[in-house]
């Protein structure tokens, strides 16, 4: 499995390091100390940190590009095949995240 | 027909034409009490425990595949219990004592073989904690010896126990740990229980899970599948790595990734591994089969997978861990290898639990070690199913235990599957 860097361009899978489901990067609000220990924001929180969709098909996921650049990369592969049809920047992925909470 | 020496002597006279399939090929029938979604090593087991200790034979086994097709026909066959949690432990213990008396109970030869396991230890912090994980198991009544270099150069003479990098300081040794014929297991689980009136239906996929829309709590009433539809008062879902994808039919989010694992096999060599031998440091374990094959293996591939096929940078690993461990092994000649679809929880533990909605039940997340959990697995899910309340073994297999803040995370890795 080689992954496509949007810099580098292609990379072999073993330089770098796997974290798991992108939706780690919409990690939830809740810093607000009077909402710490309410039960919406221990739910919210327990979902972000231990549920997952773990499809079985597309699946965007986060790369971390230890033996190279040290780039976070958004990559979308297929579970099923390890077809890969996408890689982003995490940076430009979190950025537009933000945004589109912003205009919220 | 019950299997024993005067059978195979009969047999063998009469020229082996009086031998009968080992369990039927039923049709499915349109109701069940209990329907057991997979038809695994643990969905087998559990069927068998259902019917021998609580009597419940209105079951159906529900299999997509063959028996086999799964992880209970890819695993490298080792049974263990040398775990250090008090969560993990007696389970383990339980399951392995279930193993000492497995081919009489059933009737089957699954080759159970308690030729011993050895971890070994490159460092006084990992001897130290050997000695913490061995008073934990034999505090569980499952034995355990420490040994010191020299124990470990009599007991392997092969291994490299002066290496510059993980030199090797002692080991872990469980006497009554071992290696079972893998898909023997199933065979045999799958013929006791069919003994029993129970229904092992393969070539039947679940497509979907039904629910009562008009009763409170909506409970389940029974599974759609490729053969038709089929009702049941009590779905016990087991399908390890296809977890995600069957609860998902439930609307239901788990704590688990699926993940690949290899394994590999080199040709048949006369007898040199005596027990099983793991290296976790160089990400390497091994054992010889009983044809001669040196069954080996590593480290998850580490990115979610469900393709039952893994890449090449994990063989080269595995290929350096066991050369690093035993040079010898350089001269061996790989034969196969293959993939299987592990269950990773998010601390490395097991789920035997009640959902959320009525009549449906979970069983999976046993990562990497689920063979050797077989019988034990089976014993506490049909405990569960036959009397809803949760086995006193497998107390801390709950799905909430991430919310109620009670993981029971064996390696300390936290909430990362690809790091158990
Ligand atoms: C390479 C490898 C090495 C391993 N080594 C060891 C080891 O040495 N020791 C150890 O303890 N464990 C080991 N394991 C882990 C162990 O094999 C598994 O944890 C265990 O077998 C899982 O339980 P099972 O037998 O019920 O799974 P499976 O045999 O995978 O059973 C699940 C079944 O569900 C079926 N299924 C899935 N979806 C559906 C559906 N929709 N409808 C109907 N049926 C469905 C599947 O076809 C499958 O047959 C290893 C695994 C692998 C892959």
């Amino acid at each position: 499995m080689k992954l496509p860097h949007p810099l580098l361009g292609l990379r072999p899978v073993s330089e770098f390091i796997y974290l798991g489901d992108a939706s780690l990067i919409q990690r939830p609000a809740g810093q607000d100390p009077s909402q710490l220990g309410d039960d919406a924001t221990i739910d919210a929180f327990h979902d972000y940190v231990y549920l997952r969709d773990n499809p079985a098909g597309v699946h965007r996921e986060l790369w971390f590009h230890e033996q190279g650049d040290r780039s976070w990369l958004v990559v979308t592969r297929n579970t099923v095949t390890h077809e890969i049809t996408g890689c982003e920047l995490a940076r430009d992925v979190a950025t537009a995240h933000h945004h589109a909470r912003e205009r919220q | 027909m019950r299997y024993n020496v005067w059978q195979v002597l009969k047999q063998g006279l009469t020229g082996h034409k009086g031998w009968q399939p080992a369990f039927r090929n039923p049709e499915p029938k349109p109701a069940y009490d209990i329907v057991i979604v997979g038809g695994g090593g643990h969905g087998l087991a559990t069927a068998w425990y259902l019917a021998s200790v609580h009597g419940i034979t209105n079951v159906a086994v529900l299999e997509k595949g063959w028996l086999g097709s799964g992880n209970i026909g890819r695993n490298t066959t080792i049974i263990r219990s040398n775990y250090l949690l008090p969560d993990n432990e007696p389970f383990y213990e339980l399951s392995l004592k279930l193993w000492e008396g497995l081919e009489q109970d059933i009737n089957y030869n699954a080759m159970v073989s308690q030729r011993g396991i050895l971890n070994l230890a490159h460092s006084d912090a990992q001897v130290d904690a050997f000695a913490r994980r061995g008073n934990a198991m034999h505090l569980a009544g499952a034995g355990g010896t420490l040994l010191d270099t020299a124990g470990v150069r009599k007991l392997c003479p092969f291994v490299n126990v002066d290496s510059a990098r993980f030199p090797i300081k002692g080991g872990l040794w469980q006497a009554r740990a071992g290696t079972v014929r893998h898909d023997a297991v199933a065979w045999g689980f799958a013929r006791a229980a069919d003994t029993r009136g129970i229904d092992v239906i393969q070539n039947c996929e679940v497509t979907g899970i039904r629910r009562h829309p008009n009763v409170s709590g909506s409970p389940v009433t029974g599974v759609d599948t490729s053969r038709g539809f089929i009702a049941a008062a009590k779905v016990a879902v087991c399908v390890a790595g296809n977890s995600g994808r069957v609860m998902a039919m439930a609307g239901r989010r788990l704590p688990i990734e699926s993940h690949v694992l290899q394994a590999f096999v080199s040709e048949g060599l006369k007898p040199t591994i005596p027990g099983v031998v793991t290296y976790g440091a160089g990400h390497f374990y091994i054992s010889q089969s009983d044809k001669g094959g040196l069954v080996y293996g590593g480290d998850i591939d580490g990115y979610n997978s469900y393709a039952q096929r893994g890449n090449l940078p994990l063989v080269e690993d595995v290929a350096e861990g066991g050369m690093s461990l035993m040079p010898m092994i350089g001269r061996a000649k790989l034969l196969r290898s293959w993939g299987g679809l592990m269950d990773m929880s998010m601390d490395g533990s097991p789920f035997i639990d009640k959902t959320d909605i009525p009549g449906l039940y979970f069983n999976g997340g046993w990562c990497y070690g689920g063979f050797k959990a077989t019988p034990g697995s089976g014993f506490c899910y049909a405990h569960l199913l036959a009397t809803d309340t949760p086995h006193e073994f497998a107390t801390g297999y709950r799905l909430d235990r991430f919310r109620s803040g009670h993981p029971i995370d064996e390696r300390g890795a936290g909430a990362q599957p690809n790091l158990h």
